[in-house]
């Protein structure tokens, strides 16, 4: 992000906080670029002559008389064929060593589709994890998160869940990814000679914190240069988002805005809504589906973090750790594909919606019966069976590392159905019963 | 006119110096580099006017000119409004070009080249007040009255009036005279200012009828009345929107308007897909003919998102002006108090609980004053039944929203968590949630006269046994299967029917997902007629297996065609499963 000819520069600041620093200027832009000391800083607030600006690396060391230089313009990204298979900074800038980027220059975060030129998301994205694409299947064009303790290798199951998804483009964008983590992804994604199909754009725990702010609106712009341009379908993923929020909440309490609930700005939700509802199908097959990583902390989903996410986005997977068969899985009862009645029984097989519902409620008994259990009660007849059905059904299905397909997940949960119910507990509509319930 | 020049920007809150008077809510246009950026006025110091900007304000400068309008934020109302899909400012989005949302690009709600096919319902001489209808056009299905705009409150005389023909709205089609001889053309387009409410009516009396909705758990359990108000706080996730977009397609209304306000931009796709290919059962007509959406989703401008529950309710009551009945649906309205609140912790004012402006009760309780059941200046009725959905943070009822909106709306449809856990859907709880009306006598005769003669009974037994099961299930918990008389089991397992059967309702199977009222007072009958028997039982382990044939039978009916071959077997099984073990 280097700047161009007819810079404004000035050399006094009036004065410094610890991610901010103010000057007197003219003519200048809201939300433009600017360098002070060399280090990007963005216009957050204009009263006057009196210029704000937000310093993504903080102001460590600024001195009153740093030069201010202004660029003109808000943040940018050049965009073009060539950011396959490369690596970025938060700033859109080379780390991998090569050569910078030639293209057309794009503004970061720009507008919003205009709803009435989006298409219905409707294509299934199977990714083998029966826990998903049973109970909760993905669509193109969807926006989803990973609710996960920091514990849960969620890492991990995106990175399987982006190889597994037929995509044209997979864009990561890192926010305070240990570096550990980022190589597991370099890695995963070079193994799998899928790199060429990679665009990362990166802020690791090494780089300040104000820096994530950039990332999601970079790896967006990339993913819609993609999307529209060239009809391609991107997944974008996106790891994490707690700590991008928590970047804005020091932002925010920076500037003395008043916190609202667990100290995130008033602002969290429009914040995060900016970032998801990029998440698009446009006409002509492109699309943009955005999947994410949202750490909880004990499972805990009213945090305002979750809790708005969660309100934002079309559903959220929650990944736990079954301690009955020591696996982590991807918890049925707290997690919600919102657009999975536009794939299930149209794009899959037409049972699937009621055995998904069906598997999800005999399952709710048993836990229902463990409680019981655990409270020294007995349990009846058909409170055993449940049991069992439940840890059978989280080890054939639940658990993350299954990999079937959308037809045999389907037979297997019948076939679990059939081993420990009877019709009438089972309850599924005739239509069905006569098709699948196979007779003793 | 004041004109004015951009002193700060901080967000969307622009301070602009003013050369002029400016009145509060008064509009405004910043000049971006020729682009113009459509602003509010919230507040005024000295020469200074605080605005809210409806756009975002990228790139904007100090010294940018500023044009002032002399009105607050209005809509444009007249004929061609049904089947819109609007923004939170009314601008049809259909007519914007281009993939993106561009900022400053405002469009014309109506269409000023279309004609109309007017018949006048006046004549010279006749006297008229504001609301009052000159004459009517068809739009649609619809007889659109052209009225004497809402904002002409003295009395006038027509003077003179159009030939029944053909017109655009811009034309004039009446001129009136006051009291004092000043004469005024009239033409088929009025402007109104969203934040005020009409007031063109005799009566507001209280609301008596139900409004069928088509969902089991409102219709039967806690009915909301046709002009009346509720809302429906849930976690995310609980199913709000659902239940919003499946009353919206059933309930027994004329016109439908759907405000998105701030919510996913998919879901709204969702409607401009399906409306038009989905029937209203009533009319046969199409549903996108009675729907009008106003959309300013989650990642639209957002003074815009505060805007857009005014523009619908503005549009809510021209149409009710016309004697129709409106059922306004709001998804939902945190959202805009949301929008209120980021507003005013820009301004630094000094926050209530939880960081709102400390004057959200009366903004809301002011909103939901103005749906309701009127009787018009002519005595036809009319009336805006609200439904507003609210978004709790972490589904914690205890927070400003749903408090301030729970002293106002008359139906409190309470979504639990742990329902929609369980795929209980729809996942109303059915101990918590309560209409008032039910309370109301005049509701009560009503259910009564048109259900049958002992509905409102009926419905108050329903209650009690869901009570009781609830309790014995309570029981049940701390004591253990055995720890219990076996009556317990036998009342948990009725209520257990109840709401299997009478409040679950699956809303994608095309036959369960909405049920018309007579279906709802034969399964209701059925159900009780169930619970008011008495079975016998050796162990509590018997329980459980009965039932559930009882339960799947019932279910089964649900799914299938009313009073169809398939339905009556089902409904002969239950009766022979009931007979097994019923105490003689
Ligand atoms: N009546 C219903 N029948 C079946 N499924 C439902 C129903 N209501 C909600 N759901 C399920 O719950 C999900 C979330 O519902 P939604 O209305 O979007 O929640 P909210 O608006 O409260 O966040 C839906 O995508 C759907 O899977
Ligand atoms: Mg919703």
């Amino acid at each position: 992000m280097a700047g161009t000819a007819f810079q404004k520069i000035y050399t006094k600041l009036n004065q410094i906080t610890k991610a901010t620093c103010s000057v007197t200027a003219t003519g200048i832009g809201y939300e433009e670029l600017a360098t002070v000391s060399g280090r990007l800083a963005q216009v957050v607030k204009i009263i006057g002559d009196t210029v704000t600006l937000q310093i993504f690396s903080g102001t460590e060391n600024i001195g009153t008389d740093a030069e201010v230089i202004f660029f003109g313009r808000p943040p940018t990204l050049k965009v073009g064929e060539q950011l396959s298979g490369r690596f970025f900074n938060a700033y859109g800038d080379p780390i991998d060593g090569g050569p910078a980027i030639e293209g057309k220059e794009v503004e970061i975060g720009g507008p919003s589709v205009n709803p009435v030129r989006r298409m219905e998301p409707s294509e299934f994205i199977a990714t083998g994890i029966a826990g998903i694409d049973l109970n909760n299947p993905l669509v193109t064009g969807q926006k989803i998160p990973f609710f996960a303790d920091p514990d849960q290798p969620y890492n991990q199951v995106m990175a399987t869940v982006a190889l597994r998804a037929q995509s044209d483009k997979i864009i990561l964008g890192g926010m305070g990814l240990s570096n550990d983590d980022y190589l597991f992804y370099k890695s995963t994604f070079e193994n799998a000679g899928v790199i060429d199909k990679i665009i990362s754009f990166v802020n690791t725990t090494d780089d300040p914190p104000v820096e994530r702010l950039l990332v999601p609106d970079m790896a967006l712009a990339a993913a819609e240069y993609f999307a529209l341009e060239k009809n391609e379908k991107v997944l974008v993923l996106l790891t994490d988002l707690t700590l991008y929020c928590d970047a804005l909440s020091i932002v925010s309490n920076r500037m003395d805005q008043i916190p609202s609930k667990d100290s995130m700005p008033g602002s969290l939700y429009s914040d995060l809504a900016k970032i998801y509802e990029k998440a698009v199908q446009f006409p002509d097959g492109g699309s943009i589906t955005i999947i994410a990583v949202t750490t909880i902390s004990g499972g805990d989903i009213t945090h305002a973090i979750p809790d708005n996410t969660g309100y934002i986005t079309e559903g959220q997977l929650f990944l736990r750790k079954d301690t009955d068969i020591g696996k982590v899985i991807i918890d049925p009862a707290r997690s919600l594909s919102r657009l999975k009645t536009k794939v299930m029984g149209i794009k899959t097989r037409a049972d699937h919606p009621k055995v998904m519902e069906t598997s999800v409620r005999l399952n709710a008994d048993a836990l229902k019966a463990k409680t019981k259990m655990e409270n020294g009660f007995d349990l009846t007849d058909y409170e055993e069976r449940a049991m069992k059905f439940s840890h059978d059904y989280a080890n054939q299905i639940l658990a993350i590392d299954v990999n079937i397909g959308p037809e045999e997940m389907l037979d297997v949960t019948w076939g679990l159905f059939q081993k420990y119910f009877t019709r009438e507990e089972v309850a599924i509509k005739e239509e069905f019963m006569k098709l699948y319930w196979k007779k003793a | 006119m004041t004109k004015g020049i951009v002193k700060g920007i901080i967000a969307n809150l622009v301070f602009v110096e003013v050369d002029g008077p400016v009145a509060q809510n008064e509009i405004c246009y910043i000049n971006l580099e020729g682009t113009k950026l459509m602003a509010e006025v919230i507040k005024v110091m000295g020469n200074v006017a605080y605005t809210q900007v409806f756009e975002s304000t990228r790139g904007l400068k100090p010294g940018a000119p500023v044009e002032f309008t002399k009105h607050m934020l209005q809509v444009k109302l007249g004929p061609g409004m049904l089947s819109k899909n609007y923004d939170g400012l009314q601008d049809d989005l259909n007519k914007m070009e281009g993939m993106f949302l561009t900022r400053g690009e405002y469009t014309d709600p109506l269409d000023e080249t279309a004609l109309w096919d007017f018949t006048p319902l006046v004549k010279v001489g006749d006297e008229v007040g504001a609301g009052d209808w000159l004459g009517e056009v068809p739009e649609n299905w619809l007889k659109h009255k052209i009225m004497l705009p809402f904002v002409m409150e003295d009395k006038y005389k027509i003077t003179w009036i159009a030939d029944a023909g053909k017109y655009r709205i811009i034309d004039t089609i009446a001129k009136v005279e006051n009291s004092e001889g000043q004469s005024q053309d009239i033409t088929m387009v009025q402007y109104w200012p969203v934040k005020l409410a009409v007031h063109c009516y005799k009566h507001k009396p209280r609301p008596f009828k139900m409004m069928e909705t088509g969902m089991r758990c409102i219709d039967t359990l806690n009915p909301i009345a046709e002009g009346g108000t509720g809302f429906t706080p849930g976690p995310f996730g609980a199913g709000k929107t659902v239940l919003q977009h499946l009353i919206s397609q059933h309930a027994e209304a004329d016109l439908i308007i759907v405000a998105a306000c701030g919510e996913r931009a998919n879901e709204v796709v969702e409607l401009f897909v399906d409306f038009p290919k989905l029937e209203d059962p009533r009319t046969g007509r199409k549903l996108i003919e009675r729907t009008i959406i106003i959309c300013n989703t989650s990642n639209m401008p957002v003074a815009a998102r505060e805007a857009s529950v005014y523009t619908a309710m503005s549009i809510a009551e021209y149409y009710r002006s016309m004697g129709l009945r409106i059922l306004l649906l709001a998804d939902s309205t945190s959202r805009w108090a949301q929008a209120l609140r980021e507003m005013s912790n820009r301004m630094e004012e000094l926050p209530g609980p939880d960081a709102y402006p400390m004057d959200l009760p009366a903004i809301i309780s002011n909103f939901y004053s103005r749906a309701g059941y009127v009787n018009l200046n002519n005595d036809v009725p009319g009336s805006i039944t609200f439904l507003g959905a609210v978004s709790p943070p972490g589904g914690n009822l205890k927070e400003p929203v749903t408090e301030a909106t729970k002293k106002v709306a008359r139906c409190f449809y309470s979504l639990s968590q742990e329902r929609a856990d369980s795929k209980r859907y729809p996942a109303v709880d059915p101990i918590d949630s309560y209409s008032k009306y039910l309370d109301y006598e005049e509701v009560q005769d009503y259910l009564n006269k048109h259900i049958h003669p002992h509905w409102v009974q009926d419905v108050l037994l329903t209650k009690n046994y869901l009570l009781r099961g609830k309790e014995a299930s309570d029981q049940i918990n701390i004591l253990g299967d055995d720890g219990v008389p076996l009556e317990y089991h036998d009342r948990m397992w009725k209520s257990e029917v109840i709401d299997r059967i009478i409040l679950m309702q699956d809303g994608f199977d095309k036959i369960d997902k909405a049920t018309p009222m007579k279906r709802q007072a034969y399964m209701l009958e059925m159900v009780l007629s169930v619970c008011k028997t008495g079975f016998g039982f050796e162990s509590y382990e018997d329980v459980q297996p009965f039932y559930s044939r009882m339960i799947n039978t019932l279910k089964q009916m649900n799914y299938t065609e009313f009073l169809s071959e398939g339905f009556k077997e089902y409904e002969s099984q239950l009766n022979s499963i009931v007979e097994e073990r019923k105490v003689k």
